[in-house]
């Protein structure tokens, strides 16, 4: 009876979903924002990434939605989990894990910058970057079970990164364009210091989502073992 | 291209799957990191660089991991030692 | 030829969907919920990053600003940099739910920790809990010939 409800269930739902997209104009879509957005990214923002100029220009007010969409989940979890206490009764990690979290901590932390830096110039930006960063914090712990990542330092970047972020949109708001609207020289296209205040709003983000993800990661990891 | 297209996503489903009928829940993690991989690459024969790496990162890296401490707070990771490797690395 | 590339495509997107969405639907673990989940978002995304595909187009990145390509739409593909990030905190967060649950109940199985929950909850309220297997009286005593058969019951 279960396995019928099952195989009708589930022939509804693709029915549904083919009869929805069946009529979608692939390979032609009607790109009347897009080819908007196309035509004028270069002069009115001056970024080479024109997905990050959506995210950040066009639609500044979705991604400061995004943080805090990032911010509430990071938070509750961690009010959920509780406090993380680094246990002492587990085995250290093996001479591998070790040395190579040790390498790899410095390359990780140069690879997240640039994805970070360059996210208006190539495919990157602050949430790549941010991951990469976190995962660059989070390795030491593997590496060395029993520690803990200090979580006043971490709540504070993450505080001071997103007010910075607010604080960059409101600027532009007090100067008359607009809340997050690009502001600053633009710059030529393709070089590092271009298109405005879009590289600051992408480190303030880089920064933001490495750090609640590196805490989130920590509190995950640490040592209450469920009796199972 | 049309093969590519048709590897990608025939491995993409069949980790789907593999993730709701395997028995083992870190296998089934790791199917689930494959289904993000899939996914991603899926999203680079699209034109969408800048997605494809968030989902690499996001899914492939950060949700598996996530996903993999969880195991590991729960108690569930069972992993399967047989006497035959144990004998091996004396 | 060209066109059995978006079919391709499509049914990938609508069976990840449908697996995802049937595995939510369906499932009896509440960790192999989140991880339907995390299939289920990643079919949608696929879904969304089709509809904003264009024929031979290039990526939304300018490398020479003298040439003008064709590019594909760059719309959707903010959307779904968003979404992926939302989803990986929504799953962050029913993560430590389960955890939690698991701490509370000492159970993961969808029907034990319901069954758990309602205990906890008719306790709380003070109404005998009724259950039709166990205790088929809602814990008063048996008459004497059904005892020797729920004895029975109880120990296979």
């Amino acid at each position: 009876m279960r396995s019928l409800a099952t195989l009708l269930f589930l022939g509804g739902l693709i029915f549904l979903l083919t009869v929805l997209t069946g009529n979608l104009p692939f390979g032609n879509p009607p790109m009347l924002v897009g080819d908007a957005i196309q035509k004028g990214a270069a002069d009115e923002v001056g970024a080479a990434n024109f997905v990050t100029a959506v995210v950040l220009a066009y639609r500044g007010l979705d991604t400061l939605g995004e943080l805090s969409i990032l911010f509430a989940a990071a938070t509750a979890g961690g009010l959920v989990l509780g406090a993380a206490h680094g246990g002492s009764h587990q085995r250290p990690a093996g001479f591998i894990l070790r040395a190579g979290a040790d390498l790899l901590f410095p390359l990780l932390l140069v690879v997240g910058l640039y994805i970070v830096m360059h996210g208006h110039l190539t495919p990157g930006g602050g949430f790549q970057g941010g991951v990469v960063l976190a995962a660059a914090f989070f390795l030491p712990l593997l590496a060395r079970p029993g520690e803990t990542l200090s979580h006043p330092w971490l709540s504070l970047v993450e505080g001071l990164a997103g007010t910075a972020f607010i604080v960059v949109g409101l600027i532009a708001l007090f100067q008359g364009h607009g809340f997050l609207a690009p502001m600053f020289d633009k710059g030529t296209l393709g070089e590092l210091v271009s298109s405005g205040s879009l590289p600051v709003l992408y480190l303030a983000v880089g920064l933001k989502v490495g750090s609640e993800l590196a805490s989130l990661l920590s509190r995950l990891a640490s040592d209450d073992e469920v009796a199972s | 291209m049309i093969w590519m297209a048709l590897t990608v996503v025939t491995l993409t489903l069949g980790a789907a799957l593999a993730v709701m009928l395997l028995d083992n829940l870190l296998a089934a993690v790791a199917a689930a990191s494959v289904v993000s991989l899939g996914v991603s690459v899926m999203f680079v024969m699209l034109r969408a660089p800048d997605v494809a790496m968030t989902e690499a990162a996001v899914g492939a890296g950060l949700s598996s991991l996530i996903l993999a401490l969880a195991l590991r707070r729960l108690g569930l990771i069972k992993l399967d030692l047989s006497e035959k490797g144990k004998d091996g690395d004396a | 030829m060209t066109t059995s590339i978006g079919f391709i495509f499509f049914i990938g997107a609508i069976g990840l969907g449908a697996i995802g969405i049937a595995g939510i639907v369906l499932a009896n673990h509440l960790f192999r919920l989140v991880l339907a989940l995390a299939i289920a978002e990643a079919g949608a995304n696929l879904l969304l990053i089709l509809a904003g595909y264009r024929w031979d187009a290039v990526a939304p990145i300018v490398s020479d600003p003298a040439v003008v390509q064709t590019m594909v739409d760059p719309v959707p593909q903010a959307m779904v940099l968003t979404a992926i990030v939302i989803g990986v905190g929504v799953q962050a967060l029913a993560l430590t739910l389960v955890i939690r649950i698991r701490q509370r109940y000492g159970t993961l199985d969808m029907q034990e920790a319901r069954q758990r929950m309602q205990d906890d909850l008719d306790a709380a309220a003070g109404i005998t809990p009724s259950r039709s297997r166990e205790r088929p009286a809602g814990g008063r005593p048996l008459p004497a010939p059904a005892a020797a058969v729920e004895a029975g019951v109880q120990h296979d």
